[in-house]
């Protein structure tokens, strides 16, 4: 079967400092794939190329067969792939509804994720709709990044470290979550560095170290001393 | 009454000037670029608007509409293909393009139409005045210059707040490389808001025109009672730019009543006040 | 290798020393060269006078301020970081303060010159902190309204002239240092005397000028600015205090072209509020010079003013087409070739005349 979004060689570079070396990853479709590794592995840095703000070779990554390893940011999530940042990243001049509206923007479909829909799986953030995203907790706001990237019904979400920063009951609350989100036809890409929390909440890992996949596999097939070994390195 | 008289006609200037004022706070509130030929692209709107209706014979309301078009799309041009190049982290670049632009639209219509006075003919409107109060009566082109300002900052304020493409500008401003990630395509993005300001801007040129005589040599003049504007009402807000603009009518009458030669200066001198007084101006925007 | 291995010593020193030893140079073969060649420049110019008219002598004087007031408003911007449109404000105050030194204290001409680079000066002192408070293109238009509150401000006062202007007669002029020396020198009158004189006042200023930039921007003080210019936070972890300097070359900066003013306005003897502060004449012409010859370097200007000079030789008789031709010219080089003449090809040839980058070099 061919894999919906497949990563070849990929080399990625931030000016002359290279970042990843020849990467190879792929996504089936409904599938949850785990990138874990230390800080600095590059674990951002693939899912940027991803998502098309760090440019590379056209054929380096292919999406329901298209090329898009050279296409701007903006295309991508057109076809079908969004990012949720790491950071969140949110608007700060736009409230809590207008920057899930704002995540529709470059979308192709509309179901089945709407407004009603991400209120649904998040019930604080219709409390909150009309407030400024600044003024909310870390999670009710990695819950708007995560809504916000659900509105435009990618076929991929990327999500990049939405641990970081937040108490483990709220992490435990956001990556519940994520089986509703596969169960509405969306397969996840899930960047972390809390392995267990990611291990357990996925098919697949990939494990990156310095730029490169030093393993890969499924998490009940793996065990600890491996991984230990392939994300530290030593 | 002579006092209030002076007030309403500062009032009724200010409108004007918020009219210059609102399409350079957008681009900056959009884009953080500040266009120098923003005065002479309004000089060029009324010369354009003066040829439609004196060559072509149009009416004036509908060469106006004409000329808005025309001007969204220069506009639109002007960022797609020049300033899109030179906009980034050094502000020199964009400053010296937009500098050399202001030369070359100065002279080049002095080059076209020679440096006399012209006017655009409106007919009956331009004398006509109404009688709000018993002894108060106002002219109707500053009082619609007045109501078409904030008619402008209403319609910005809706498109910004309440569409889809207002919620992309105030996206885009915050962070152009998420925006991306949402879909937006930041280069229309740009081009749309350049389009706008300078769309705004042939309102502004309409209204001016009506009133007040005009040569090619007046755009830079515009450009600092715009910014002068902008900076008393304060960033980030376009209310605040039309009430900016008002305090700017106020002092530049109330100068010239104290002294004719001195209404331009007192513009200058309120603004330098305001600047040491409320750097961030009278109603700075809240935002973080 | 740890860091104690490496000796770093100033140019020009020598430490003996096994290992290799690093230097920090920044002179080169080449900019040495073309200081003696310089050097001669200046000699070949300040003879000048003896074989040349009156047309090439005026014309030089043009020359030499335009340089000058392109030197100083490279300096500031493309070091200070600070855009300004304004700096007409300067040069007609300058040249106000030396008409009113002149005309209603009596004072000598050429110590005139100092006192309008004074008046200029604590006119940036005052305006300053109040125009700092504006960022980046906003501070450039602000500068722009200082420049026309000036300009209102002096066309008060009528015993310079109001709105309309005035003139200085030969006869207060004639008391000027020097003036009756190089008469006799060159057994002229009394105007073309004057010129020769204001063209070598010229001379000295710009080269004053263009030597104290190139210092300026060699010194700790230059090296802080273009760091801050790479990167404000880290500059100011390290310790710079940017903010200082840059009010510092801001009222420098003033202090010459008040005095660039008052030579420009000496020279014609009548001045007027339009065109002592006039945009196009000290603004748009310099910010053309500094862009077609390459921001941020000390060679470009000299090559922009050249331009300059041609251009408006050759076209000046067109009218204001010329004006269309050089924001035109001024718009293409930002757009495709934005380090200008100069810049485009010190890049290419690996070429500087006053070199400002430390290289780090190896001499073993």
């Amino acid at each position: 079967m061919t894999a919906l979004l497949s990563v070849s060689a990929l080399d990625a570079f931030y000016g002359d400092f290279q970042a990843l070396f020849g990467i190879d990853f792929e996504l089936q479709q409904g599938e949850a794939v785990a990138v874990i590794g230390a800080n600095g592995a590059g674990k951002s840095t693939l899912l940027k190329s991803l998502a098309g703000l760090v440019r590379n070779r056209p054929d380096a990554i292919r999406f329901a067969g298209r090329e898009i390893g050279d296409s701007p940011a903006a295309n991508i999530v057109r076809f079908g792939l969004a990012l949720v940042p790491e950071g969140r990243q949110l608007f700060p001049s736009l409230t809590v509804e207008e920057n899930l509206l704002i995540g529709a923007y470059g979308g192709e479909r509309t179901s089945p994720w709407d407004l009603q829909a991400v209120y649904r799986m998040f019930p604080v953030l219709q409390e909150r709709r009309r407030s400024a995203v600044t003024v909310l907790s870390g999670g009710q706001q990695q819950m708007v990044a995560i809504g916000r990237g659900l509105m435009s019904n990618p076929s991929v979400l990327l999500c990049d470290e939405i641990s970081l920063g937040l108490a483990p009951i709220v992490v435990e609350d956001i990556y519940r979550m994520l089986p509703r989100i596969r169960g509405n036809g969306t397969a996840i890409v899930v960047v972390e560095q809390d392995i267990a929390r990611a291990l357990r909440s996925t098919d697949r890992f990939y494990c990156l170290q310095e730029g490169r996949v030093t393993l890969a596999g499924r998490p009940a097939d793996t065990d600890q001393d491996a991984i230990r070994t392939a994300y530290f390195g030593t | 009454m002579n006092g209030f008289d002076t007030i309403i006609e500062g009032v009724l200037l200010g409108g004007v000037y918020a009219l210059f004022a609102l399409g350079l706070s957008l681009i900056f509130g959009i884009m953080r670029l500040v266009n120098l030929a923003h005065g002479d692209l309004i000089l060029l709107a009324a010369y354009l608007v003066l040829s439609v209706t004196t060559v072509l014979g149009v009416p004036l309301a509908a060469s106006s509409l004409l000329i808005v078009v025309v001007m969204f799309g220069a506009g639109f041009a002007l960022q797609r293909l020049v300033l899109e190049r030179v906009l980034g982290d050094d502000i020199l670049p964009p400053l010296l393009v937009t500098f050399g632009l202001s030369i070359v639209i100065q002279n080049g219509l002095l080059l076209g139409y020679g440096a006399d006075s012209r006017r655009l003919q409106a007919g009956a409107f331009e004398s006509s005045s109404v009688t709000l109060l018993p002894g108060l009566s106002i002219g109707l082109a500053p009082l619609a210059a007045l109501l078409t300002a904030v008619a402008a900052v209403a319609l910005l304020q809706l498109i910004f707040y309440r569409t889809s493409l207002g919620r992309a500008f105030r996206a885009t401003a915050d962070s152009p490389p998420i925006a991306q990630l949402m879909g937006i395509n930041e280069r229309n993005v740009y081009a749309i808001a350049v389009g706008l300001s300078v769309a705004v801007s042939v309102i502004a040129a309409i209204t001016f025109g009506i009133r007040a005589n005009f040569d090619p040599s007046i755009g830079p003049a515009r450009l600092l009672y715009a910014f002068e504007a902008v900076i008393i009402g304060g960033l980030g807000s376009l209310w605040g730019t039309l009430a900016g603009g008002i305090v700017l009518g106020l002092a530049q009458t109330i100068g010239a009543r104290i002294n004719p030669e001195w209404q331009i200066l007192a513009g200058h001198l309120t603004f330098l006040a305001v600047l040491m007084v409320r750097p961030r101006g009278l109603f700075p925007s809240r935002r973080p | 290798m740890t860091v104690d291995s490496i000796p770093m010593t100033a140019s020009g020193e020598r430490e003996k020393a096994s290992a290799p030893v690093w230097q920090i140079r920044v002179g080169t073969r080449l900019s040495r060269a073309a200081a003696i060649a310089g050097l001669a420049v200046v000699v070949v110019l300040a003879l000048l006078p003896m074989i040349a008219s009156r047309n090439l002598i005026q014309d030089l004087i043009f020359v030499f301020t335009m340089l000058a007031l392109a030197q100083l408003w490279n300096v500031l911007a493309g070091w200070g970081g600070l855009v300004s449109v304004g700096q007409q404000a300067f040069v007609g105050l300058g040249a106000y303060a030396l008409f009113a030194g002149v005309v209603v204290v009596g004072i000598d001409p050429v110590v005139a010159i100092l006192l309008a680079g004074a008046v200029a000066a604590v006119a940036a002192a005052v305006l300053g902190p109040l125009l700092f408070r504006l960022e980046g293109p906003y501070f450039a238009i602000g500068s722009w309204v200082a420049a026309e509150a000036l300009r209102l401000i002096c066309a008060q006062f009528k015993s310079l002239g109001g709105g309309t202007g005035m003139s200085i007669s030969p006869s207060e002029l004639s008391q000027m240092t020097g003036l009756k020396a190089v008469q006799a020198l060159f057994g002229l009158r009394a105007g073309a005397a004057r010129d020769i004189l204001i063209y070598w006042l010229a001379l000295l200023l710009v080269v004053l000028v263009t030597l104290s930039i190139y210092a300026f921007v060699r010194s700790r003080m230059g090296l802080a600015l273009a760091a801050s210019r790479d990167n404000a936070l880290a500059a100011r972890s390290v310790g710079v205090r940017t903010g200082r300097i840059r009010y510092f070359l801001w009222v420098v900066v003033a202090f010459a072209t008040g005095m660039v003013g008052a030579l420009v306005y000496l020279q014609k003897a009548r001045i007027s509020p339009d065109a002592a502060f006039s945009v196009t004449d000290w603004t748009a012409y310099v910010i053309f010079i500094v862009v077609i010859g390459g921001v941020r370097t000390i060679e470009g200007p000299m090559i922009g003013v050249l331009t300059l000079w041609l251009l408006i030789s050759y076209l000046s008789q067109f009218g204001s087409l010329y004006l269309v031709v050089l924001g035109t010219v001024a718009i293409l080089i930002m757009l495709f070739m934005p380090r200008g003449i100069w810049g485009e090809t010190a890049r290419h040839w690996n070429v500087r005349l006053f070199p400002t980058q430390r290289v780090l070099s190896r001499n073993s």
